[in-house]
């Protein structure tokens, strides 16, 4: 068999914490980006959360975006945006909410079946509701709020409460940043999104996780080393585990992207800006703030867990070359 | 390290083998798995709507409307037990879900109590200032209206939806006042919308001669009467209609209704029950030569003369219909009438075409995003990484086996939630990789250093996979449709990758160590 590839090759050692103060500046930046994003621009709520109709067409041939603009753009739906969707023949429309009740949104979607006939064919019709759109972005909201409180609660058993704040801070700093990402590039803020977020919240944590184990770990194994140090050490020896998964979670996230559909390809971008920001937070973020907490060395506590006091497997593995 | 213990090995091999057996009949077309034996599980992943094309109705029950009915007639019992015990009022109506009036005569109060007290024994009724008696259905009574309001509308829209002949529908009641409608292959679902959208209420009363329509446009409306517009708006046909409140039949006693032709026209011809024979036969004998008005959902069809007694309790509606409204009203009719109106608050719509693509593009993706992970996983790890490659195998087996036999709905972004799944899981064996690399350098045994890299990558593991739980978990929660589709493959996979790439993977290491007993490890 060849020799396996070693992307991050051992003995690695890259100054993380020594160039911290690089990595806060373009975090703080990138903060204020985003909040100024979210600020100015907004999220561009999609029609799961501000109600509205959405119509997938295909026609025949290539669409002609503009008579289809000025035709329906005549049924004084209020606004009505057009646009292509993945292929030429392939369209999005998409309509405000109209005013009234439910039943005012189901007279707008015949007038624009009316409108194209029969000539095309209807890929996706969908009409939220404006109750269940409000509904829907409460939902959304008390979802994020409570994954986001299980997960800190967890954090805040399972560590320190220092590591809980800067595990915090990362994590904030993630979804903050998803959500301008969103703001900047205007695209539809959807239920999928909510579940990109959610699901970016816990793969950042958990690449979190796996350094601050390290780093607990580091504790007990050098307790004379200085936490600059320790930290920087700690992050260069999971480097590698950190670099393997962010690579194989992206490229399942660029097949969807590439090869998922037009569907697909909002909620795969989000994820993929999730896998790179997750990462780049866990190492560069979560674990130098640490330095600013100063946690308790933990030689004081718990033995049940510490994976250093684990002589059973050296005897096992002995007594298993003997026979 | 190599004691496996022969009852985990078993365990081990029967999941897998499970997982793969469940798994399988997706893999076969659907026509063969019904040859297969039954005692094989035949069972293939419930599709969505997104992926096979179909359409979501949520509809809300207006059970308001329903206590209104009830209130309304209370106040018509109330009118006559007032003027039958001759007690003066005024202000008699319906405000805030309750009938209010006022007594005239203070000394009446009592007695005014008392008399619509007994109407319905399911209200509460008291006295308050001025004079006025305030009359409101209990707790319990609303509670049980509104039950069986959404009970009833369920089982008219089943009905309803069984004859337009859609195949296996889902109609189910989410929350206290509405209904989830999933119609697997319709992909207009403009008509079930227009046949929901009617109540289909059907009367037959007496036209009330004694009144002139003129009058009544003007609000004088003879008592026991009401103005009702016709449903025919042609100019030069009658616009409108008085017609009395009591009803001599109504379309509960319907037992079947068919579109036919009369001298050409389409009409509906309709049967009475029993009941409803004998009641629309002593009507009709006792007012021939006078009109009576077929009413649908407070519109006059049409208002005949009555030629002779109809006995034989079956009858003819005419009116200006076309073949299609004919067809409809036929099926409404039948199916029977709505206790409230519906409302459509949400419609998610797929067509067979995008449905289509969907599958295929996601299969495309799983299939490349698989392909990616495992070349990656061989060139990082070389042997191991095939091992992993061979876990990552039984967990898209299990991942399959597990929808199947839970018959849980895979959507579009369910597949998303698989793949990204195979991206993830292979973390676990990362780790564990990592750890053995490590242990080698540390200079431990090829066996300590797996059994240690075991060993030690297991908290984190688990605790990565946890907090990704969780996520899952609200989202499936919170979620709708498609997005519950995502959380519950995601939720999936993190389950079963727990298992593969801990035990799977470590069985077959152990198997080829038991053999080889290498000296270094190829890692």
């Amino acid at each position: 068999m060849f020799r396996p590839l070693r992307i991050v090759p051992h003995g690695t050692k890259l100054p993380f914490v020594a160039n911290r103060y690089k990595a806060f500046a373009f975090s703080v930046v990138l903060m204020l980006v985003s909040l100024g994003g979210l600020l100015v621009n907004g999220l561009n709520f999609g029609i799961d959360f501000r109600g509205g109709i959405l119509m997938e067409v295909k026609t025949d041939g290539p669409a002609d975006i503009q008579s289809l603009r000025n035709s329906l753009g005549s049924l004084e739906l209020g606004d009505v945006s057009i646009q292509e969707f993945g292929a030429e023949d392939d369209v999005l429309i998409r309509i405000q909410r109209q005013d009234g009740s439910e039943a005012e949104q189901l007279t707008a979607v015949e007038k624009v079946k009316q409108t194209l006939g029969e000539g095309v064919e209807y890929r996706r019709t969908e009409f939220v509701g404006p109750t269940v759109g409000e509904e829907l972005k409460e939902a959304g909201l008390i979802a994020v709020i409570c994954a986001l409180s299980a997960i800190l609660i967890y954090i805040w058993f399972r560590f320190e409460w220092q590591f809980g704040v800067c595990a915090l801070i990362a994590l904030s700093h993630d979804v903050l940043s998803t959500l301008g990402l969103f703001a900047l590039n205007g695209h539809e803020f959807n239920l999928p999104t909510v579940a990109a977020i959610l699901t970016i919240a816990g793969y950042s944590i958990n690449d979190t996780v796996v350094v601050f184990d390290r780093v607990r770990e580091n504790f007990r194994k050098y307790k004379k080393m200085s936490f600059a140090d320790l930290f920087n050490l700690s992050i260069n020896e999971t480097l590698s585990r950190t670099t393997m998964t962010s690579i194989t979670t992206l490229l399942a996230l660029l097949a969807i992207y590439f090869f998922g559909g037009a569907v697909l390809a909002d909620f795969a971008l989000a994820m993929i800006w999730g896998v790179f920001i997750g990462t780049y937070s866990s190492i560069f973020i979560a674990v130098p703030l640490l330095l600013y907490m100063q946690p308790r060395r933990g030689d004081e506590d718990d033995d049940a867990d510490s994976p250093v006091q684990m002589p059973e497997y050296e005897r096992q593995g002995a007594a298993d070359k003997k026979d | 390290m190599l004691q496996f213990q022969p009852w985990k090995t078993a365990l081990v091999a029967l999941v897998c083998a499970l997982g793969v057996l469940y798994a399988l009949p997706n893999a076969i077309e659907r026509d063969l798995t019904q040859d297969l034996p039954s005692w094989l599980p035949g069972k293939k992943i419930n599709l969505g709507l997104d992926l096979q094309g179909g359409s979501h109705l949520l509809l809300e029950v207006d059970v308001d409307v329903v206590v209104a009915e009830r209130l309304e007639a209370i106040v018509d019992q109330t009118r006559r037990n007032l003027r039958q015990e001759r007690i003066g009022y005024r202000g008699l109506g319906v405000a805030r879900d309750a009938v209010h009036f006022t007594v005239r005569n203070p000394e009446d109060l009592e007695k005014a109590r008392n008399t619509v007290r007994r109407i319905d024994p399911e209200t509460d009724t008291e006295t308050g200032a001025g004079n006025t008696i305030r009359i409101t259905l209990t707790e319990v009574a609303l509670r049980d209206l509104k039950a069986r309001a959404i009970a009833q509308s369920i089982e008219i829209v089943r009905r309803r939806i069984d004859e337009t002949g859609v195949r296996e529908p889902t109609i189910q009641r989410q929350g206290d006042d509405r209904i989830l409608l999933q119609l697997p292959g319709v992909d207009d679902p403009e008509r079930i919308k227009a046949l929901l959208g009617q109540t289909a209420k059907l009367t037959f009363r007496m036209v009330d001669a004694t009144a002139s329509v003129q009058d009544a446009l003007q609000g004088r409306v003879p008592p026991g009467s009401q103005l009702l517009p016709a449903a025919d708006e042609r100019p030069g046909a009658p616009q409108n209609y008085v017609v009395k409140r009591r009803v001599m039949v109504s379309g509960e006693n319907l037992v079947d209704a068919q579109p036919s032709f009369q001298d050409g026209q389409p009409v509906v011809s309709f049967r009475f029950d029993t009941v409803g024979g004998r009641r629309f036969g002593k009507a009709t004998s006792e007012n021939v030569g006078r009109p009576f008005a077929i009413v649908l959902d407070g519109k006059v069809i049409s208002a005949p003369v009555i030629q002779t007694a109809i006995l034989g309790g079956s009858g003819i509606i005419s009116g200006s219909f076309t073949v299609q409204e004919v067809q409809d009203l036929s099926l409404l009719l039948r199916a029977g009438a709505l206790p409230a109106p519906l409302q459509v608050l949400e419609e998610r719509t797929v067509g067979p075409g995008l449905g289509a693509d969907s599958i295929a593009a996601g299969k495309f993706a799983s299939v490349i995003g698989m392909l990616l992970v495992i070349v990656f996983m061989i060139v990082a790890y070389g042997f191991f990484g095939l091992l992993a490659n061979v876990a990552l195998f039984f967990n898209m087996a299990l991942i399959v086996a597990v929808l199947s036999s839970l018959q849980a709905t895979l959507t579009l972004p369910g597949i998303a939630g698989i793949v990204l799944t195979v991206g993830m899981a292979v973390d676990a064996n990362v780790l564990i990789f990592e750890r053995i690399r490590e242990e080698v350098r540390n200079g431990r045994t090829p066996m300590a250093s797996i059994e240690a890299g075991y060993q030690r990558a297991f908290r984190t593991i688990f605790d990565a996979n946890l907090t990704t739980l969780f996520a899952a978990l609200f989202l499936y929660f919170m979620g709708s449709g498609p997005v519950k589709g995502f959380a519950v493959t995601l939720g999936i996979g993190i389950l079963t990758s727990l298992f593969t790439a801990t035990l799977v993977s470590r069985l077959f290491i152990v198997l080829w160590m038991r053999r080889s007993r290498p000296s270094e490890l190829p890692i």
